[in-house]
């Protein structure tokens, strides 16, 4: 019997709970979606092209807020394109970096065309080879509720896979423009505008 | 190693310049691809506590790693052989949409006196390519242009958050000497 898979939206919502101090950095396409939809917020950075940076942006916050826990909440696709990224970031090794990954083998914003991870490359594979402190491949709630815990204890950079089922849900927009997502991030780390 | 004179008749070293025109700038980030333009530049940031050196699998990382190491707000660079370049096009799109400041420092290939033909097509059109992408582009020459046009990218990138490159020509960089490893 295989278990029922996790739904996207109630995953990143259990996710984003009681997030505190988090910066969140999302990859292009339905993951944007699903957390502009559990609730838009100052240290949200949404990406909306650039597809393959939504971990390369999360290293470069992670080590220059040590301070703070970084969580990138990309899809499949998106992480594929930066598959290389992941053994950069694993000899940064920052401790305060977590990179969770939508799983749903396929390519959902171009119409469900089947990607690696659904012809069975397993990413978390990928991130345990380059030697991630931390890899796991999430199947229920609980393991949520532990990569929660995970991310905001700033004391390992891990990796996990979130298996979630295909279904395909309202396009909840963040916005589009780049420059004032940038500066509200900014203002919202206290930085000077300047 | 390429040795000119500046006015004051001290010897300069475009090398070394690089190094200290970008310390000057309060770079904290130097994510390269390696080439042997910038070994010099790698050498020092590799040595200084004070920046974090970022070896990359492919240069377009390194444009999604300064624009999250600005947001948490530090500078950086990105040092680049122009073969790079063609692997960053889509990604400029980050700095074109969200005005990310980027400053890189490529080093040419393929623009003059290059062995190796395979670098051409890549070289022949890198300034043009970045120009596409709304990167402002500098050629340095000469020795003694190198620190001022490097200076000049610099502002305009993190005063006027402006995606900014100096492009090392061949001619200034020498020709690769093909026998030997290099």
């Amino acid at each position: 019997m295989t278990a029922e898979l996790l739904n996207r939206r109630e995953a990143v919502a259990e996710l984003l709970k009681d997030r505190g101090e988090l910066i969140v950095v999302t990859g292009l396409g339905s993951p944007s979606y699903d957390v502009m939809a559990a609730g838009d917020h100052d240290r949200n950075y949404y990406l909306w092209a650039a597809m393959g940076s939504a971990a390369t942006v999360g290293l470069g916050l992670a080590v220059s807020r040590p301070q703070d826990p970084v969580l990138v909440v990309t899809g499949d696709g998106e992480m594929l394109m930066g598959m290389g990224a992941l053994a950069t970031i694993a000899v940064q090794r920052p401790k305060n970096l977590t990179i969770a990954v939508l799983d749903n083998g396929h390519y959902g914003e171009t119409g469900m065309q089947r990607s690696h991870a659904g012809h069975g490359i397993a990413l978390e594979k990928v991130a345990r080879s380059v030697d991630f402190d931390w890899t796991a491949r999430i199947i229920d709630m609980a393991g949520l509720r532990d990569l929660r815990a995970r991310a905001h204890a700033k004391n390992a950079l891990n990796f996990a896979a979130i298996a979630i089922d295909v279904a395909e849900e309202e396009r909840v927009l963040p916005s589009r423009d780049g420059v004032y997502i940038k500066n509200r991030l900014r203002a919202a780390l206290g930085q000077s505008m300047a | 190693m390429t040795t000119s004179y500046a006015q004051d008749g001290k010897a300069t070293d475009w090398k070394t310049e690089v190094y200290d025109v970008l310390k000057a700038f309060d770079v904290k980030h130097a994510a390269y691809v390696p080439d042997a333009g910038h070994a010099t530049a790698i050498e020092r940031f590799d040595a200084d506590e004070a920046v974090r050196s970022v070896v990359l699998t492919t240069e377009e990382e390194g444009i999604g790693y300064l624009a999250g190491a600005w947001l948490g707000g530090e500078r950086g660079v990105l040092l680049l052989q122009s073969s790079g370049v063609g692997n960053c096009i889509n990604t400029l799109a980050l700095p074109a949409c969200a005005r990310f400041p980027l400053l890189m420092v490529v080093t040419m290939r393929g623009d003059w006196a290059e062995f190796n033909q395979w670098q051409n097509p890549m070289g022949q059109v890198t300034e043009a390519a970045l120009n596409l992408m709304g990167v402002r582009t500098w050629r340095a020459e000469r020795a003694e242009d190198v620190a001022d046009l490097l200076q000049g990218a610099a502002t305009m990138a993190f005063e006027g958050d402006e995606a900014c490159a100096v492009l090392l020509s061949q001619r200034l960089i020498g020709r690769k000497e093909w026998n030997r490893a290099q």
